[in-house]
């Protein structure tokens, strides 16, 4: 295998790892804020594809307007579903949280692919990112770098509003002691509602980027999501940063993988997942409580 | 997510109320529909596969005639351990006669030999691996609709004749994968084509971008896609994101069904050449029934593999007719004997080794001005005549067809 060759499959995976981040991202600020295992995180990510594939087949709006709608609507629906069912489950063990939301991931895929089949919809980029650039060691899509710069961005973001903010700041205190930061004044119940609804939007978020590179398919959420969530678990549940540097940490991982042994390439994750819970039980970035 | 762990089970026709023949075992023909009801080939096969079986029974006649016959259907989530049990079940517990359809082939090389072992039939339309009539071959199972020997003398031999003579192969890690590749790979070699590398990838894949960019470095013409289903689609459409064709490499999809077109949509499948058994729009009869049938299934048209449970079914259902007996043995060998005919294949044979033989078809995917709607995908560029279509007999290493 040439060096030039290499350096492809490099940024193939960091292509790669930003999907897991973006995800990993949105489970970690769920499960971080609300003690909630999100398992429905996966079909949020699908349902954000199919908003976007909604919008230019039934309102005409292409791909920058579902950028903004998808995580709106998605994230809308999340906060329903928080003020319905997640709410009464939070003085409970996490299991149950974890089996409403894979419960639901069930029912949302299986309606889906009762309505769209299982072979998924066409979504193509925009016309101002089709194309892409020749680097002499590989072509590189337009479309695939826009998605690591915007994930990269949406990413630090996130963990800048979290660790480094006045709000960011709350949100942390409400997890550590809710009944003291609402004698503050603060409606904790209020942002913990808005929270899960980040999340989910998200989730929805990356839908969106994954439209043009994957069919809108129901499925591709549940083929996503245990990796993403073995991705959370190496990076240390909860952890903001650890679950983006293990994102794109282990999408380059997978990328060698399947360049040297690729009947492996679906593994390699989890047996990093193995051995780094072996070592450290609560992650690479997680704090042991 | 795929995982449901529940085996979605359904009475579908439980028609006619005269008491059956007495030979007919517990006085019920029950026709066990198995296929992927939820994940990547579920639009292959699915619930249409579901649609066509019953189609058979009603065109059959059969319970007119008094005979009664019921058709269930199970998810095998392509899964070979999960396809056993609902076999096992099937055939000990609720007495199914004959289990059809069966897309992936690790599950159908499994149920070959649970078949086997029971003495039931199987009646092969969704898998393809032709070691189902090559070294696995049973007097319990008939492979029906296609295999990959076909497809790779199809596609594979047309796509060197066009000067696509270096390959290099992006395989599905699994037992159809392999078989295709195989079969593919002897006929470039034979026709003077060369192999200049592969990858296996796991299945399904969803993200194709790193094995598509050694597929580029490697500089063979074509890129053979030696997968199905979604695994297909994918690859295809982010072939065109890495700039495959406009760098002058080609794709052949070694098995693309009309489902699989249908998503890709005619903007970025066009130009393809693929083989298939059947296609909709082939003449007046075809056209009839797949009207019928899209009626029933959400207007999509039938694949392939739903066209082929039809013809199996019908044709397993008038074996039972003239012997008055369901006995899986005894009824696939009168199925040997009888000839094939039906709307959707015309006139063929089943061959000692258990192979269906019909004529094969070289489509080619329409550019989106020649299409005149929905499902108007193909054109045919050649007929591969029912002789030369399917692996001759004696190649096939199955000790059946030596007697």
């Amino acid at each position: 295998m040439p060096t030039q060759a290499l350096f492809g499959q490099l940024l193939i995976g960091l292509i790669n790892g930003a999907f897991y981040a973006m995800l990993s991202l949105g489970l970690s600020v769920i499960f971080g804020l609300l003690n909630i295992i999100n398992f429905s995180h996966g079909a949020q990510y699908m349902m954000g594809a199919f908003v976007a594939y909604f919008c230019l087949q039934w309102a005409g709006l292409g791909y920058w307007w579902a950028l903004l709608v998808a995580p709106l609507v998605v994230g809308t629906i999340g906060i329903v579903l928080e003020r319905t069912m997640l709410k009464r489950l939070y003085h409970l063990d996490h299991l149950y949280g974890l089996l409403l939301t894979f419960g639901l991931a069930l029912v949302i895929q299986g309606i889906f692919r009762n309505e769209f089949g299982s072979s998924g919809l066409p979504y193509g980029a925009p016309a101002l990112l089709t194309g892409g650039y020749n680097l002499g060691f590989m072509f590189l899509p337009t479309y695939r770098a826009w998605v690591v710069l915007f994930s990269l961005a949406v990413c630090l973001a996130t963990w800048y509003v979290i660790e480094r903010t006045k709000l960011g700041s709350y949100l942390r205190a409400a997890t550590e002691n809710p009944t003291l930061v609402q004698a503050f004044g603060i409606n904790v119940p209020r942002m913990i509602t808005l929270t899960y609804g980040f999340g989910v939007g998200l989730a929805a978020l990356a839908g969106v980027l994954a439209a043009p590179i994957y069919q809108v398919n129901p499925l591709m959420g549940a083929d996503l999501i245990i990796v993403v969530f073995a991705v959370v678990v190496i990076g240390g549940l909860g952890s903001i940063m650890g679950s983006i540097v293990t994102g794109f940490g282990l999408g380059v991982v997978e990328g060698f993988t399947k360049v040297f042994y690729p009947e492996a390439s679906n593994t390699v994750i989890f047996v990093i997942m193995a051995l780094v819970l072996l070592v450290r039980p609560a992650g690479l970035f997680g704090r042991a409580s | 997510m795929r995982t449901a762990w529940f085996v979605a089970l359904a009475l579908i026709a439980a028609v006619a109320a005269a008491p059956a023949s007495a030979q007919v075992s517990d006085g019920v023909v029950k026709i066990g529909v198995m296929n992927d009801q939820s994940g990547t080939y579920a639009d292959i096969s699915g619930q249409g596969s579901v649609v066509a079986a019953r189609m058979a029974v009603e065109d059959s006649g059969i319970t007119k005639k008094g005979t009664k016959v019921e058709v269930i259907f199970a998810d095998h989530l392509n899964k070979p351990d999960v396809g056993s049990q609902i076999a096992r079940q099937w055939y000990d517990a609720e007495k199914v006669d004959v289990i059809v359809d069966v897309p992936t082939s690790s599950v159908a090389l499994a149920i070959n030999q649970i078949t086997r072992d029971k003495g039931k039939a199987f009646l092969v339309s969704g898998a393809a691996a032709s070691d189902l009539t090559g070294k696995a071959c049973s007097p319990n199972t008939i492979h029906w609709t296609y295999d990959t020997w076909a497809l790779a003398n199809g596609t594979g031999s047309a796509v060197v004749k066009t000067g696509g003579d270096t390959w290099f192969f992006l395989t599905a890690d699994y037992a159809f994968g392999h078989a295709l590749e195989r079969d593919t790979e002897a006929v470039v070699l034979k026709s003077g084509g060369k192999v200049l590398g592969k990858v296996r990838h796991p299945f399904p894949t969803s993200d194709f971008s790193s094995f598509l960019l050694q597929a580029q470095a490697s500089k063979a013409k074509i890129i053979g896609l030696a997968n199905a289903g979604a695994d297909t689609i994918n690859a295809i459409k982010q072939g065109a994101e890495f700039g495959i064709v406009r760098g002058g490499q080609q794709f052949a999809g070694l098995l693309v069904f009309i489902s699989d077109v249908h998503a890709l949509s005619l903007e970025r499948a066009q130009g393809l050449v693929l083989t298939e058994a059947f296609y909709w729009d082939l003449n007046d009869r075809t056209r009839a029934w797949s009207k019928r049938f899209a009626a029933q299934h959400h207007g999509a048209m039938p694949t392939m593999v739903q066209a082929g449970v039809y013809s199996a079914v019908l044709h397993y259902l008038k074996a039972v007719d003239a012997l008055k007996s369901d006995d899986g043995t005894k009824v696939i060998a009168k199925m040997k004997e009888m000839p094939t005919d039906d709307a959707l294949f015309g006139k063929g044979t089943v061959r000692a080794d258990g192979r269906k033989i019909h004529p094969m078809y070289l489509f080619e995917v329409k550019k989106p001005s020649e299409s005149k709607g929905a499902w108007d995908y193909y054109k045919v560029r050649a007929t591969i005549p029912a002789e030369q279509a399917f692996r001759p007999l004696d190649q096939g290493e199955c000790p059946l067809a030596k007697k």
